[in-house]
């Protein structure tokens, strides 16, 4: 997870901050992630996890501080490259194999098979034409992943994407996460799930009042014990 | 009563007999506003998706006008076409005057804003709900304004239908460009207008019911087939 000497990290956010009138929801964050495996962001409701998330994937502007992606600005070229699957998923009015096809052609792509290959990832084959809005939450959750995936992100987001799912819905996205990870997809992901973080992070960051009061390897910081959320002056390493 | 109860007689006989007379005006009627209202959603769609998508200085100002316009006088439309189309006026050399085309571009101008302003409030709301996916798929603006015309296809049907009732139902401004000119310019409304100044109540009553029938139909037939796509598409 450690950036090799001199290599450029994928994504940087530097004394990134947010103001909401008199809320603070994301208070001077330092973040860097190397490229590769998984990071588990973690923290109680109202930490800033889901506004930290935004920031980074440029759908929010900062109020000071700046999200850098490859080293540059981020820019509309670096969103591109990015994808997110948010915790209550947006699907198109349409049928479920034009909710994938509508992000295959969002790059310029007309791919059937492709299409039907990223819905039988998330075992959603056989229902392409069925009403996307139609779908139970775990399926149209794990169609919001599939539409996510069309874009072939090299970082892919998720806001407590699995929150509200059953286990066999929450099984399914985590495989196909692995498999994603496998193929060298970096993945920062908002839960509230200490096993699932366990299942699937490599590193862990944990906010607090909108600041990172935490990060590690995933192993050593689980297995700190069940007091994961460390007071800031515990000396946790800072980027 | 008596003069309903003939209406109604009567407008069934024109109706059951094929009346030539009757059709050519409801044939006319019905090129001359579904042209109207096809044009105005061809423009008047995109302009509001624009509107509901895009932020400009001024651009509440120009909502102000839009909703403002929806309220036109048709009198005062018909006018100002009526004075461009004249011979004397800036367009008088298409010698449009005195015909459907002229009527069409008066109700085009009639309904546009309708479309517009009802369009844009139609995909205002969609744009809110979809615009953190659009933006995170970083798609540009046109992209999105088709995005939300696709999406929107069933709202904006009931915005078409608003034009279209609103044009179909119009008479000033039809009767000063066409002139009400008997198998030429002649349509529901104006002939409704002419049957009763020569005191045919009969006559302009059993209109009258043909053209209820007609928005009632295409009204009906547009419901249903909103439904069905609505069933489609589970909105």
């Amino acid at each position: 997870m450690r950036p090799s000497e001199g290599a450029i990290p994928l994504l940087q956010a530097r004394a990134l901050r947010l103001e909401r009138g008199a809320a603070v929801p994301v208070n001077g964050v330092d973040l860097t992630l190397p490229g590769g495996g998984v990071t588990a962001l973690m923290g109680p409701n109202g930490a800033g996890k889901s506004m930290l998330l935004h920031l980074l994937h440029g759908l929010i502007p900062p109020t000071d501080g700046h999200v850098l992606w490859r080293g540059r600005p981020l820019d509309r070229l670096g969103r591109r490259a990015q994808a997110m699957v948010f915790q209550s998923p947006v699907l198109l009015r349409r049928s479920v194999a034009a909710n994938v096809d509508f992000a295959l052609r969002s790059r310029g792509v007309r791919d059937a098979g492709l299409r039907d290959g990223l819905l039988e990832r998330v075992g959603l084959a056989g229902l392409g034409r069925r009403p996307a809005r139609a779908l139970s939450g775990g399926e149209a959750q794990r169609l919001a992943l599939a539409r996510a995936l069309a874009v072939a992100p090299d970082l892919l987001l998720l806001d407590e994407a699995t929150g509200r799912l059953d286990p066999a819905s929450v099984a399914m996205i985590e495989a196909v996460l692995i498999a994603e990870r496998a193929q060298g997809t970096t993945i920062l992901m908002v839960t509230h799930d200490v096993a699932q973080a366990r299942r699937l992070a490599d590193s862990i960051v944990v906010m607090d009042a909108g600041r990172i009061v935490g990060d590690g390897p995933a192993r050593r910081f689980l297995d700190a014990g069940p007091r994961a959320v460390p007071p800031p002056e515990t000396g946790m390493r800072r980027r | 009563m008596g003069d309903l109860s003939a209406a109604f007689a009567l407008a069934l006989d024109l109706v059951l007999s094929g009346d030539p007379a009757l059709w050519e005006v409801v044939a006319l009627s019905l090129r001359v506003s579904l042209t109207a209202t096809a044009l105005a959603c061809l423009f008047g769609i995109p302009i509001g998706a624009a509107l509901a998508v895009g932020r400009f200085p001024g651009r509440g100002a120009v909502l102000v006008l839009v909703n403002a316009c929806m309220g036109l006088p048709p009198v005062v439309v018909g006018l100002l076409v009526y004075l461009h189309l004249s011979r004397a006026g800036p367009l008088g050399f298409l010698g449009l005057l005195y015909t459907p085309t002229a009527m069409i571009a008066a109700q085009c101008i009639l309904i546009a804003p309708i479309v517009i302003a009802l369009s844009r409030q139609v995909l205002e709301d969609l744009h809110a709900e979809y615009d953190a996916q659009f933006r995170s798929l970083g798609l540009g603006r046109a992209a999105v304004v088709w995005a939300l015309i696709v999406d929107g296809r069933h709202a904006l049907a009931t915005v078409a239908l608003a034009g279209f009732g609103r044009a179909v139902a119009e008479v000033g401004a039809v009767m000063i460009v066409g002139g009400n000119i008997d198998h030429l310019t002649r349509v529901m409304t104006t002939a409704i207008a002419l049957e009763t100044s020569r005191g045919e109540l009969a006559l302009a009553l059993a209109l009258g019911v043909v053209l209820m029938a007609l928005a009632l139909g295409v009204n009906a037939a547009a419901q249903g087939a909103r439904l069905a796509g609505a069933r489609h598409a589970a909105v």
